[in-house]
């Protein structure tokens, strides 16, 4: 049994060269940078004594502020999928004049410094900034609030619905589409029969990412969120507050919480998509 | 179910050539047509736009004399397998035979138990019983292709369009489905169009070929025809091997360049001047010449039997020419030989002379 459980480290046949060298160097690598930060994170909040620790998880600031993050990053998710979606499908099969600008400029929210972003949101979204001064006519306010939270998540969180989606796009045979066209299908029922099947697993990975991106997102959301506790207060933010007033302890207790339940949430979504792989094999 | 192009042209923005340039065509009912020709010559691009899958640039196309306009007019009523067969990946292959119905308006589309049972008689007749509930990818080629058969036969349609059907098979399968998809065609009563660029696949399958070349139809005629009475050198090089020898026609008698080979008499109305005359390789003779100086040195070596045929290669000068003898007839004798070439048609600026 502990043999056969150690047998892909012998792995002999392997193209790679020097397979054991650079497992170990992988395995290293991973532990130093991922797992060893990971578990100071898992050891780090008891040492103040069980007691302390859970008092600092029945902080109800702590529960609003993670209720304020995942749930914004899961909606600006979800109101990403559409969007990428739409964005994915122009740059794959429209060839609009400068698609190639904007291929380049999908990416950018990932390249700008979040608090640039930020910044920008803000004051386009302020009460006094272009959109938000029209917005407030219509008396919709997305600046330090939730709204404004999910705003900020999507720019973020954009780039990874459309470069999830776009090359499943790119690479869907036309055929398909052609031949449910010659059998009669209108074109809705080509979308939701042929297309959303095979789109599906990468638009799962594209919420799962953006969602991901989104819990951990601090700099764009900060300051356009106002940041009121209990309203709408990120949990990131917390985190630097807590640390802010010398409480590591409680810093780290929603470390591990913001932890433990974004891999939770992302070894679900990675469920969702390895039952729907199959519809995504070629034929 | 009759279909005629009439004066189809497509045009391609930035190409200096048209796809299809002019082309016209009439494909009466119960016919099995081939479309053959080189890589690039316009066969898909004109099996698509019978489909209605491109615009073209102007020229009809009819359908039982009435016109067809966009997919929709076509739907239901012309079956189109591809390629590659586009099979729905994510559908087992009775959601793929029975997509064509699924799809069809509520008002239209047949019972559930009407379908499944349409489903299964399909299945019988493609031979793949028990196959309904498996996915595309866990088919064979030769599967696949008959899913995709079955799938454009469900609504019922009277024609048939098959893209390069065979392309993608082994050689066995593709004999054995070649002659099925004609019986099929026979038994159905369908209207079929086939695109080859496999000129025996065509000859073997088709009663009509229609030999396509740069965005034109070059010839349509039945195979016999077609071997007699190639329209043009380029007809007479792609239904086979052949052979080219230029030469001049005075006074009624074709006189090879190549002093090799014999002059020989040419049908009566073919003018005096330049000419080629193109010839199979099993066509040639070769002769013991009647002056003896004509003796040069045409040297036949031996290169195996295939199909009944003994090959040889001749050497004439700086040529090397293919030689077919039947098995049974005697060894050739290789030495001291003219070829013997009236057998031949003529052709001038590449078309043949009537």
């Amino acid at each position: 049994m502990t043999l056969s459980r150690l047998a892909f480290f012998r792995a002999g046949g392997s193209a790679l060269p020097g397979y054991r060298l650079s497992l170990t160097l992988t395995l290293a690598w991973t532990g130093f940078f991922i797992i060893l930060p990971l578990s100071t994170l898992l050891v780090y909040p008891w040492q103040g004594g069980t007691g302390s620790m859970l008092s600092a998880l029945h902080d109800s600031r702590m529960l609003a502020a993670l209720w304020t993050s995942f749930s914004c990053a899961a909606i600006a998710a979800a109101c990403n999928i559409p969007c990428g979606l739409l964005l994915a499908w122009a740059l794959a099969r429209g060839n609009l004049p400068g698609h190639r600008l904007a291929d380049a400029l999908i990416d950018l929210p990932l390249a700008l410094p979040t608090a640039v972003s930020g910044i920008t949101l803000a004051t386009l979204y302020g009460p006094h900034g272009w959109l938000g001064s029209l917005l407030a006519v219509f008396g919709v306010s997305v600046s330090y609030n939730k709204a404004g939270i999910v705003l900020a998540l999507m720019f973020v969180g954009l780039p990874f619905v459309v470069r999830a989606v776009e090359p499943v796009l790119r690479n869907l045979p036309q055929e398909l589409e052609e031949a449910a066209h010659l059998l009669g299908a209108r074109p809705w029922q080509i979308f939701v029969r042929i297309i959303a099947a095979p789109v599906l697993p990468a638009l799962i990975t594209g919420f799962g990412l953006a969602f991901a991106r989104g819990i951990g997102e601090y700099g764009s959301v900060i300051f356009i969120a106002g940041n009121q506790p209990f309203k709408s207060e990120i949990a990131p933010l917390l985190i630097v507050v807590r640390l802010q007033e010398f409480d590591y302890p409680g810093a780290t207790a929603i470390a591990l919480v913001l932890l433990c339940v974004s891999l939770l949430s992302l070894a679900l979504i990675g469920g969702v998509r390895r039952r729907f792989a199959v519809w995504s094999e070629p034929a | 179910m009759s279909i005629e192009v009439c004066n189809l042209v497509r045009l391609v923005p930035g190409a200096r050539q048209p796809l299809l340039d002019n082309v016209s065509l009439k494909v009466p009912d119960g016919a099995f047509v081939a479309l053959v020709g080189p890589s690039g010559a316009g066969k898909t691009t004109l099996l698509r736009a019978i489909a209605g899958l491109d615009n073209c640039s102007s020229g009809s196309i009819l359908l039982d004399d009435s016109p067809m306009t966009s997919v929709k007019d076509r739907a239901g009523r012309m079956g189109f397998v591809f390629q590659n067969y586009a099979l729905f990946p994510h559908m087992t292959v009775a959601r793929n035979i029975a997509f064509g119905l699924d799809v069809q308006p509520r008002a239209e589309r047949p019972a559930r138990a009407q379908i499944a049972q349409r489903v299964e008689e399909l299945l019988e007749l493609m031979q793949l019983q028990g196959m309904g509930g498996k996915h595309p990818a866990k088919l064979s080629g030769g599967q696949r292709q008959r899913v995709a058969l079955a799938r454009a036969l469900a609504t019922g349609p009277r024609v048939l369009l098959l893209d390069e059907p065979f392309g993608a098979l082994d050689p066995i399968v593709r004999r054995s489905i070649r002659t099925w998809l004609r019986e099929l065609h026979d038994t159905l009563g369908l209207t079929t169009i086939l695109v080859t660029h496999d000129q025996e696949e065509a000859l073997e399958v088709a009663d009509r070929i229609v030999v396509m070349q740069s965005g034109r139809i070059v010839q349509d005629a039945s195979p016999m025809d077609l071997d007699e009475q190639p329209a043009t050198e380029f007809v007479m090089e792609f239904l086979g091997e052949a052979v080219s020898f230029p030469g001049e026609v005075r006074h009624g008698r074709m006189i090879p360049d190549d002093a090799l080979v014999l002059p020989f008499a040419v049908p009566e109305g073919v003018t005096d001047g330049p000419a080629v005359a193109m010839i199979r390789p099993y066509e040639m003779n070769i002769q013991k010449p009647a002056s003896e100086q004509d003796v040069l040195s045409i040297y036949a070596a031996p290169r195996g039997t295939r199909n009944g045929y003994r090959h040889y290669t001749l050497q004439l000068g700086e040529r090397v020419v293919p030689f077919y003898r039947p098995v049974d007839e005697a060894d050739v004798q290789v030495q001291g030989v003219a070829l013997d070439i009236s057998r031949s048609r003529l052709f001038r600026q590449g078309l043949l002379c009537a």
